[in-house]
């Protein structure tokens, strides 16, 4: 490896660091012909070291840049790689628009047709254009609704792959009810009669991510996040200054370790050494043993049980105090 | 200022009264005591006559912002608490500025309330109905653990009761400081409105000055019927981010109550001396309704 696959993270700038040196060593020991093996070995040894340190020990504002990595697994993609053969994908709210912040269709896993809806975040700008850098607007809540009743009529589980900084913050998204969308879907999601699964590719920020969100068992990737606000938008917000991001970041506690000790998700997905964006390949593949898994449980329950495991889940989230006394 | 300090300092203030300080001039604090600048208008007048006329101007109409006392006094004939001692805590240990913990203290302290929430059984006339208010003044009405577990208990108990559901709005949005605790409230709630939904039950949601974020994306915005107060503010995102976000200005009347009436958002804007009437209205006219033609389990939700 010369060049790094992506620009370097800060954080990461010294692995790249001892890499170049390393590499330097075995340019000097060919041209000269002298042996700097022993260097060589001890150096990547110690790169080896440093290198396990800095992504075992990821402080949360460096997870927050690994989980919006440009490169990182997208929902299409996941959709493409669970079900290659398989892959409807459905559009629009059938009131005027298609929310493409919102992607989502039949595929088939476990030999079964499931119904996938997720944000979808783009590539560079053009696809970002396209997909709003995945902050749907109120139809895109409508668009996902509505495949969600479809399956819920053919009795097709459902797996929603959740990426996003949030609902969009837009004039037209006011006036055509953002907040009313996403209270809909949550109100709805939770009388779905199919098991649901929700898994956490990268940002789970806010209400634009309940707005898909409401789920039997919720997974996140390693280092994906959930949050009731961005870092930034916490920091503008409490700190009155977004320069106090990184502390926001640690104060939410909105790593998948945080939700998983919260018990809030039901498990956290393993991520390749250093993030997603590294082999999206391997990544994907644990995607789909941790699907494999939970769906095979969630199938055997009925409606009634579907439903009533859901309410329960969300029923019991609260921290408060509460005196004997009164009722 | 809120209700509970104008008593407070109305208390003190009898307390020093003696013949030389009755002589004495008004100073600034008195004035501010007695009488009440409208924000709106800019008219002048004693605190009294805007509290006889439910804290709205007499000149030009502006609703000011009431307290949850003040408004289920407004609203009901009588009022049980229900769920009264439940108080946050701090599942973060969560430190800004300040920590969480100290803020809970002061904000209780300043506000003599246990959090941003009353919920119980009103009553307006023999009609029992279950309601909910939130109260601004209690660190933005924001939505943590206590104002979720509240208002889904009240659910409950309407559902248990077979009573209509009143809840009325005011929030900043969801409590940072408790993180996704206070994201999943959302969720919480809205699952229990899908029973209550089920079920057959009139809930009846009513936005006042400023409903925003996870209060206006979760139970705001799941009534039956939404009424939005006159003058209330009413949003998903809020101004400010939305004009750093597209980089316009946005128009002047953008988020208000007859904004949101105009794009299809709520049923109907009503102002404050017509709520109790037309709360008491709505359910008078759904009940007869469910009586006529029997419980929704005869139909098809």
């Amino acid at each position: 490896m010369t060049q790094p696959l992506f620009e370097p993270f800060d954080f990461e700038k010294p692995i790249y660091t001892i890499q170049e040196k390393i590499e330097e060593l075995m340019r000097i020991s060919e041209e000269t012909g002298v042996d700097f093996q022993s260097e060589i070995d001890k150096l990547s040894a110690r790169a080896e070291a440093f290198r396990m340190n800095v992504y075992k020990n990821l402080q949360p504002k460096e997870k927050v840049q690994i989980a919006r990595h440009p490169q990182r697994p997208s929902a299409i993609e996941v959709i493409r790689q669970l079900s290659p053969q398989t892959w409807f994908e459905l559009h629009g709210d059938r009131a005027g628009q298609d929310d493409q912040a919102v992607v989502g269709g039949i595929i088939e896993f476990l030999d079964r047709p499931v119904m996938v809806v997720g944000t979808q975040k783009g590539r560079g700008m053009k696809e970002n254009l396209v997909h709003n850098f995945g902050m749907p607007n109120p139809e895109g809540y409508r668009k996902a609704m509505r495949l969600f009743s479809h399956a819920n009529k053919f009795g097709m589980p459902i797996v929603t792959l959740i990426d996003t900084p949030g609902a969009y913050p837009g004039i037209a998204a006011e006036q055509h009810g953002i907040g009313i969308a996403i209270a809909h879907n949550i109100r709805e999601m939770a009388r779905l009669r199919v098991p649901i699964v929700s898994i956490v590719l990268g940002e789970g920020c806010s209400g634009g991510a309940l707005g898909i969100g409401v789920a039997n068992e919720i997974y996140m990737l390693e280092h994906a996040l959930y949050t009731v606000i961005s870092p930034e938008g916490c920091a503008s917000i409490l700190w009155r200054s977004p320069e106090y991001a990184a502390q926001a970041a640690e104060s939410l506690k909105i790593t998948a370790q945080d939700l998983f000790a919260f018990e809030m998700i039901e498990g956290i997905i393993p991520e390749p050494l250093g993030g997603a964006h590294y082999d999206p390949q391997m990544t994907i593949e644990s995607v789909r043993s941790s699907l494999l898994s939970s769906l095979t449980t969630l199938t055997q329950l009925s409606p009634e049980e579907l439903v009533e495991q859901r309410y329960q889940k969300f029923r019991k989230i609260g921290a408060f105090e509460e005196s004997v006394l009164t009722r | 200022m809120p209700l509970g300090h104008w008593f407070a300092s109305k208390r003190n203030n009898k307390a020093s009264l003696n013949p030389e300080s009755v002589n004495q001039k008004l100073t600034d604090g008195d004035f501010e005591r007695l009488w009440i600048q409208c924000y709106n208008c800019s008219e002048r007048f004693p605190k009294k006559d805007i509290q006889e006329n439910r804290m709205v101007c007499s000149a030009c109409g502006y609703h000011f912002r009431i307290n949850s006392w003040e408004r289920i006094h407004q609203i009901t004939d009588s009022f049980e608490e229900l769920n009264a001692s439940l108080r946050p805590k701090d599942p973060l240990n969560f430190t800004d500025t300040a920590p969480y913990a100290e803020r809970i203290e002061k904000t209780e302290a300043k506000t003599n309330l246990k959090e941003a929430v009353i919920t119980g059984i009103g009553k307006i006339s023999d009609t029992k109905f279950a309601l909910a208010v939130m109260d601004f003044s209690y660190m933005g009405g924001s939505m943590g653990s206590v104002v979720g577990e509240k208002i889904t208990r009240l659910i409950e108990t309407a559902l248990e009761e077979n009573l209509s559901l009143i809840i009325f709005s005011s929030s900043g949005g969801a409590r940072m400081q408790e993180g996704t605790y206070s994201l999943m409230q959302m969720v919480k709630t809205g699952a229990a409105l899908a029973k209550l939904h089920e079920a057959g039950l009139l809930y009846i949601s009513v936005l006042t000055e400023p409903t925003f974020g996870g209060v206006t994306a979760s139970y705001g915005t799941l009534g039956d019927i939404i009424i939005a107060e006159e003058g209330a503010r009413i949003g998903f995102a809020g101004r400010r981010v939305i004009e750093q976000t597209i980089r316009q200005k946005l128009p002047a009347d953008f988020q208000t109550a007859n904004y949101l009436l105009k794009y299809g958002q709520v049923d109907m804007v009503v102002q404050r001396q017509q709520l109790k009437e037309s709360l008491y209205r709505l359910i008078q006219l759904h009940q007869k309704s469910l009586t006529l033609a029997g419980p929704v389990s005869s139909r098809q939700l």
